[in-house]
């Protein structure tokens, strides 16, 4: 019964539909643009886009959400590509890493000197004969490169996560590009060893430095607490915020996470 | 489905112009149908809990209407803005918010070949997309130019960068059993009986499972970890300021996300489209054929899928109404002293699980996971394709079977 109905609607489709292409449709050239490409060059152009709003911007929070647009659409490039681990991971560490820095950006921009942000000239020079040479050296070995691969059309991209993954355990099986040796082709086990380990490292660091700090004597205590009449803490929290009373939201939220 | 277009004889860039307006469209639906449903079950089951009747009137006997009709007093609604506001990023946020969880709903399977874009790295995007919808709430409490909703946004931000360390710990234990990232395959992985989910693969992932509710619960900001919205502290938290439609964005977001948390979870321990019990395979049925037994087929799946994520949502909203909020430190020592260390410890138990007990402590009774089924890797063109097993065990196995088989591939000095 469905499968007779099925039947019914695609044939009738198939009468209907051809019809309306060849009537409706043949004024517009669309079927000759590579759509590959008009996706990389929209994604391209709103990453520049933020990328310049970054820089033109004048509110630290503002600049951190342009960023954030910015690294999502080089995300969107990467899935583009075909490189979705590398996307997701863009995605995941760059996108997500801006979050402290929105975070921070709030925390500063309650304050007077921080809100508006206007660099001083030698430091607008400096900056832009830094970004100026970057650009040239990039732009360089960008046309020295004799031919980019033209998207392909219909390549169905490998998945990238397990060959990277059993790269980084020491096996690779991903196939070597053509013409180069297959020997000598060793998995990346000790440099993400020693990564993995520098980052234990660091993480152990932070911690270290920012664990809550044990008193010597008590006594200390009582004398800090009888010289000043609020935890320098609060006084922080207070100045984050904005001047003014602290509400008990300000003090938990800010100061209780840290006990 | 651009295929079946295209062999209508569209164009090819309007063919999959469609397959896409229609996968987001449905997409879409699933979020704003089911914030509806759900708003108004969550009324139903907060009067229940707490005694009274919720809704009666709109919409006859359960005031089943009663959604539409807040949805449509909030279309009404004047729309304020604070006057120190940042107009831009207060007009953004809402969007973001619900941006974020819509883009996570892309690579969601809701059924065999039910998905919006199969990715190889599901499970990872789903998780990173999803962390970013804490930006629509940083943004908001910041642009609405009110210590509220900045208090309210600074709580999300450190409490969402906290759980997604132990969240994501949860996650990685099914990919690890399942030998993919890609969600599919996953639930894939788990077809047959109740006892093929991974919830009950080994002890510890049943204990994980728990870790991946407590932290799913609280990285979308649900009670008892709602403390950027604390009504009782900070009036309405990172939302006081908003008003009619852009409010009611958050809300779709909230619902949505909770949706997808519930969903991730049913696809990654509760054997994601599968039933408990394979009544399909049972009557001689498969989904992946192309005609209309295989599609009946996945329309079960479907319906398993969302009964499980409803599930999921019910649960929390029971849990919502049940216990009272946590303060702020608690509800790091829960992340920090809790969460993180039993799910590194049931990370590693997994792990030793599966080294030596692959296959379970009853042969037999649940499948051996921990294959490596990437079809690259073992397709009709994959690399152990000439090489005798179809699915092969471990790391080291493969890449010395697949040295024997093509010669491409060397195993690295250790």
């Amino acid at each position: 019964m469905t499968g007779m109905l099925d039947m019914d609607i695609s044939s009738m489709m198939h009468a209907i539909v051809p019809a309306l292409a060849t009537t409706a449709l043949p004024a517009l050239p669309m079927a000759g643009i590579n759509w590959h490409s008009v996706l990389f060059l929209l994604f391209a152009g709103l990453a520049c886009g933020f990328a310049v709003g970054v820089v033109a911007a004048d509110n630290v929070v503002r600049m951190a959400l342009y960023l954030v647009f910015s690294l999502g659409a080089t995300a969107g490039l990467f899935f583009l590509a075909g490189a979705e681990f590398l996307g997701a991971m863009q995605l995941m560490i760059y996108v997500g890493g801006t979050l402290v820095l929105l975070v921070f950006g709030v925390m500063l921009t309650a304050q007077a000197p921080f809100v508006s942000i206007k660099p001083s000239s030698s430091d607008r020079t400096l900056a832009a004969v830094a970004g100026a040479s970057l650009l040239a050296l990039l732009l360089t070995a960008a046309f020295s490169v004799d031919a980019w691969m033209a998207p392909g059309a219909g390549v169905v991209p490998a998945p990238t996560a397990t060959p990277l993954g059993m790269a980084l355990i020491g096996v690779r099986v991903d196939t070597p590009p053509s013409g180069s040796p297959s020997g000598g082709r060793v998995g990346y086990m000790l440099p993400f060893e020693i990564v993995s380990v520098h980052l234990l490292v660091v993480l152990v660091g932070a911690a270290y430095l920012a664990r809550a700090k044990r008193r010597r004597t008590p006594r200390a205590i009582d004398a800090v607490a009888s010289a000043m009449p609020v935890e320098p803490a609060v006084v922080a929290t207070a100045a984050v915020t904005a001047p003014g009373r602290t509400t008990g939201g300000a003090k938990s939220a800010l100061v209780g996470g840290g006990r | 489905m651009a295929d079946f277009l295209i062999g209508l004889g569209l164009p090819g860039w309007l063919a999959w112009s469609i397959a896409a307006l229609v996968a987001a469209v449905l997409l879409l639906n699933v979020i704003a149908g089911g914030a509806l449903v759900f708003i108004w079950a969550e009324r139903k089951i907060a009067a229940r809990i707490q005694d009274r009747l919720g809704p009666t009137r709109t919409g006859g006997r359960f005031g089943w209407l009663q959604s539409l009709a807040d949805g449509i007093k909030l279309l009404a609604k004047e729309d304020l803005m604070p006057e120190g506001a940042d107009g831009l990023l207060f007009r953004l946020a809402p969007y973001v918010s619900f941006c974020a969880s819509f883009c996570a709903f892309i690579a969601l399977p809701f059924a065999f070949d039910v998905v919006g874009q199969r990715l190889n790295v599901g499970v990872f995007f789903v998780v990173a997309v999803l962390g970013l919808e804490v930006f629509g709430v940083i943004l908001a409490g910041y642009a609405s130019a009110s210590k509220w909703s900045l208090f309210g946004a600074m709580r999300e931000a450190a409490q969402v960068v906290s759980y997604e360390v132990p969240l994501g710990m949860c996650v990685v234990v099914p990919v690890m059993l399942a030998g993919t990232m890609d969600l599919v395959t996953i639930a894939e992985k788990q077809s047959g009986w109740m006892s093929n989910w991974y919830l009950f693969h080994d002890p510890f992932t049943f204990v994980i499972f728990w870790v991946y509710v407590t932290c799913a619960v609280a990285s979308v900001n649900r009670a008892p970890f709602d403390l950027a919205e604390a009504e009782s502290e900070l009036v309405a938290g990172f939302h006081t300021e908003y008003s009619g439609l852009r409010w009611s964005f958050f809300f779709m977001a909230e619902y949505g996300s909770m949706f997808l948390v519930s969903a991730l979870a049913a696809v990654l321990f509760l054997g994601g489209w599968n039933g408990p019990v394979p009544i399909a395979q049972l009557v001689g049925l498969s989904e992946g054929t192309g005609d209309s037994a295989g599609y009946f087929v996945r329309l079960l799946g479907l319906a398993n899928l969302i009964g499980k994520a409803t599930f999921g949502v019910l649960l929390m909203m029971w849990v919502r109404w049940t216990l009272p909020r946590l303060r702020i430190d608690q509800v790091m020592t829960t992340c920090l002293k809790y969460c993180t260390p039993i799910a590194a410890v049931m990370f590693a138990g997994a792990m030793f699980w599966q080294l030596f007990l692959p296959g379970g402590l009853l042969p037999g009774w649940s499948r051996p996971a921990g294959e490596i089924r990437e079809g690259w890797l073992e397709g009709p063109g994959g690399l152990s394709a000439t090489s005798a097993p179809a699915a092969v065990r471990s790391a080291g196995v493969a890449a010395a079977e697949s040295s024997d088989s093509s010669g491409l591939a060397k195993r690295s000095p250790r």
